[in-house]
């Protein structure tokens, strides 16, 4: 066991992590941990844009973002987050600017903006241009300007570290009024370096979680294979609640049959969909924004045309994206790379042929629960000192029940930067928690268990099965029955998963090891994701209950809050314990979700 | 690069779609699969594995490797993360090409002969498909991959043409992959030489009109491992898998440490 010591660890190195580093780097002694290469992360998958009211192309002010966002995200956001979210936007566009990134640029040279869904003009009029953007490769973009700068400040990266377990210390504190309550104080992480099977411990003053989702959840997902909701297991399972699980997005145009991304870009350049009978149904379901309403109700759109008959091909499963009346010369010099995408992976020629695509898994809104300051937080209101996350992983929350396009690079910029400045100050002040005695037991005893195990279960098809589960039970229709049937398969894998037999018994390079390691977080996440979705008899966002197919704003107006707890049974699950949270509001009232 | 002045028309409610949308089922076929293995853990020497197995349409290789180490065998290893050809985690050779496996279709190889898959070369092979980017990584960090103004910075965004934001788009493409520097034989047998990828990167600072550093990144270039290696053997523009044109590019900074005062 070898024992580092840094004032900040930094748990990821996608957007939000190295965001946070290029603040904390140049503040504090800054190691980041990340399981892949810096550059490999999926925030440079994101295609279309990143919202900030700069008004560089017509009027726009941080006030129409905020709406939309809590609009957007349908009610369920807190609104002081969004707030700061749409205000921050601005500055955090022009520093990425500053920091070389390569904006569009209109024709006098400035950020040049364009149309994304649910970002409108004066509170719902019309669709305003507040995208800025590189392309159809703005994730990519940032992501390489942060690498960039994360090079220029020289951040000291542990590259292929994988981190199992977040250590954190309880203490009995005594109130004011007598009464005491147990806090918990962080003390580092343990990680496992991949080249070679070594267990390292780093203590830290300050850790930053920035890992990212949990798409490997589903079966039809836009996320990366490494998505495996890593960052949220860990600190459900050090006693930290996550809030609004339930909550998922998913991305209207996957490829069909695919899930691989078509960026919202192709209808903000103009894309339209239609029905096996060429019709353009959003006009249907939103007709005063029609294809540019938020992610959730396009997807549940489509999802119905294909329940009601009128989804496209052999199998009427998908419907069509429908590009062939722009031209092609903007077709290629806006969406170049999603275009390639439909050429390589189902050879379809998007300027002559529409494009088959279903709805596809894509953003958890949910995560691990933090103040504006990006400050993990115990319960409702207690910070655990010393923790921080940013970004997906995260729940701040400026998402609600439905993440507006955009909003999510907005997110790990203006977060990651809080979470960046906020570990750094702490660390400034505080003192290394004593490491818990055997850091690494927890770590070392599961992975030496897999090792040894000839229970001749196979990670592939536990979760193989846990995907197509959650695909049929879990997706953008739910109900009492289908959640029940999810749960009672995840109960089943989650048993079975004691019996994980691994082949690679090697020490470099062990990808067969730690496959095994991220089911373990997917399926506890799977059934967090599911339980919380049972309590929620409503409809909200993404999601969506068949049998309770109103939102109910006085029974359900709270984030859900879901807490491992082997103590507790509730709607015959065991383990966990479900609580709310209050939403908070500043000025917008609740009305119902028009487009 | 710009915003259009006029709006596109809106598009028809509704229209005939042709039948011809989508294919019928998705055909299914056999492929033999032969890896290049090594694991220095427990032999000190490289070998072939090959599997037969089936699989579909619109399969790429990388859903191949899958297939063997998801039900087969579990050993074999590779890196790959976002499985559409943007992470650029899964470079490899695969007959004899350097290309991501996520982007390679099989349908588009001639299965009837196995199809071969190699690490790609030039790097230390740390296990099966895994190689060390370490001395990858190095050279891209001393051209300085990122931007140097010293001027003061405006309280907006600095102002850059939509022209002058062209010239250096190409090359805002590289995915960091290694496909092109582990394709050219130069890199092969001089380890040292700089390599394609760090050159694009390179040009796509030293053509950003915001940058200052250019003449810095041109001073590091000149070195004899820099650009002047550089053979044109267009092996990098044919390895990229984000249609960089890398040779182009190359030659447009040979070009400039020859034209800008030093």
């Amino acid at each position: 066991m070898q024992v580092h010591k840094y004032d900040v660890v930094i748990v990821g190195a996608g957007g939000a992590g190295m965001r946070a580093a290029i603040e904390s780097g140049q503040r504090a002694h800054t190691a980041v941990l990340t399981k892949l290469y810096p550059t490999r992360s999926h925030t440079g998958a994101a295609q279309g844009g990143m919202c900030a009211a700069l008004a560089n192309v017509e009027e726009d002010n941080w006030e129409w973002h905020t709406f939309d966002t809590v609009k957007g995200g349908d009610y369920l956001v807190d609104q002081d987050a969004a707030e700061v979210m749409a205000k921050e936007a601005i500055d955090a566009v022009l520093d990425l600017e500053k920091m070389g990134l390569p904006f569009n640029r209109t024709p006098e040279g400035k950020i040049d903006q364009r149309r994304f869904g649910g970002h409108t003009r004066d509170h719902g009029k019309a669709a305003v241009r507040r995208a800025c953007y590189a392309a159809d490769r703005t994730g990519h973009m940032i992501l390489q300007t942060l690498y960039q700068n994360c090079v220029k400040h020289n951040v000291e990266f542990y590259n292929e570290y994988y981190v199992l377990d977040l250590l954190t210390v309880d203490e009995e504190v005594t109130r004011e009024d007598g009464t005491t309550y147990t806090q918990k104080k962080t003390a580092g992480v343990v990680s496992y370096d991949l080249a070679n099977g070594e267990i390292h411990v780093f203590q830290a003053k300050s850790v930053v979680f920035a890992t990212g989702g949990l798409g490997k959840i589903f079966k039809t997902t836009s996320n990366a294979h490494t998505l495996t909701a890593d960052g949220m297991a860990l600190a459900y399972r050090a006693g930290i609640p996550l809030e609004d699980m339930e909550f998922v997005q998913f991305h209207p145009t996957g490829l069909a049959g695919l899930g691989i991304l078509l960026s919202e870009a192709a209808r903000g350049e103009g894309g339209i969909l239609r029905n096996s009978e060429g019709e353009r149904f959003m006009e249907r379901y939103a007709p005063t924004i029609k294809d540019l309403a938020p992610r959730d109700i396009v997807a549940r759109s489509m999802a119905n045309e294909v329940r009601e008959g009128r989804g496209a091909g052999p199998n009427k499963d998908y419907v069509l994206l429908d590009l062939t009346h722009l031209e092609p010369a903007h077709i290629d010099a806006k969406l170049p790379d999603i275009t390639e995408f439909a050429r390589t992976y189902l050879g379809v020629e998007p300027y002559t042929e529409p494009v088959p695509v279903f709805p596809t898994c894509h953003y958890a809104m949910g995560g691990v629960p933090t103040t504006v300051k990006s400050e993990v937080l115990q319960d409702n209101d207690t910070i655990v000192p010393g923790l921080f996350a940013a970004g997906e992983v995260a729940c701040v929350s400026v998402h609600g029940s439905n993440r507006l396009g955009t909003n999510s690079l907005l997110d790990i910029n203006v977060f990651g930067k809080r979470a960046g400045l906020a570990a750094a100050e702490y660390a400034a002040t505080a003192e290394f928690v004593e490491l818990p005695e055997n850091p690494t037991a927890f770590t070392e005893n599961q992975l030496n268990a897999m090792r040894a195990s000839t229970g001749g279960e196979r990670v592939s098809t536990l979760r193989s099965e846990l995907q197509e589960t959650m695909d049929a039970n879990m997706q953008v229709f739910r109900s009492e029955d289908t959640i029940k049937e999810a749960l009672a398969v995840i109960a089943d894998l989650r048993e079975r998963y004691k019996g994980v037999q691994i082949q690679d018994k090697g020490k470099r390079f062990n990808l067969d090891l730690l496959e095994a390691v991220e089911l373990g977080f997917l399926l506890d996440m799977a059934e967090v994701m599911t339980v919380a979705a049972l309590h929620r008899k409503e409809s909200r966002g993404g999601h969506y209950r068949e049998d309770f197919p109103e939102r109910d704003d006085e029974n359900f107006m709270l984030h859900s809050m879901m807490y491992l707890d082997t103590e507790s049974s509730t709607e015959g699950t065991h383990g966990i314990r479900a609580d709310t949270k209050p939403v908070v509001f500043t000025r917008y009232e609740p009305m119902e979700r028009k487009y | 690069m710009s915003t259009p002045t006029t709006e596109a028309a809106e598009p028809a409610s509704k229209i005939d779609l042709a039948q011809s949308t989508g294919g019928g089922e998705v055909p299914s076929f056999d492929v033999t699969l032969q890896v290049r293995r090594y694991d220095p853990e427990f032999s000190d020497d490289a070998r072939w594995d090959e599997w037969t197995i089936t699989m579909y349409g619109t399969d790429r290789v990388l859903d191949a490797l899958h297939k063997v180490k998801w039900e087969i065998d579990g050993s074999l290893t590779f890196r790959r993360s976002c499985a559409h050809g943007v992470c650029g985690s899964d470079a490899m050779r695969i007959n004899g090409r350097n290309r991501l496996a996520c982007k390679v279709l099989l349908k588009d190889l001639d299965t009837s002969k196995p199809i071969l898959v190699e690490p790609i070369k030039g790097l230390p092979v740390e296990k099966d498909l895994i190689v060390d980017m370490e001395p990858f990584f190095q050279s891209y960090r001393e051209i300085m991959p990122f931007m140097v103004n010293n001027s003061p910075a405006p309280t907006g965004e600095r102002i850059q043409s939509p022209e002058e934001r062209e010239r250096f788009d190409d090359t805002t493409k590289c995915i960091l992959c290694a496909a092109c520097t582990s394709s050219c034989p130069v890199f092969w047998t001089d380890g040292q030489y700089f390599g394609p990828a760090a050159i694009v990167n390179a040009h796509r600072f030293i053509f950003d009109s915001r940058d200052d550093a250019g003449d810095m990144r041109l001073e590091v270039l000149n070195d004899k491992e820099g650009v002047w290696r550089c053979r044109t053997t267009f092996n990098c523009t044919d390895a990229c898998p984000r249609g960089i044109e890398v040779t182009k590019a190359i030659q447009e900074v040979k070009r400039a440490v020859l034209t800008r005062s030093m």
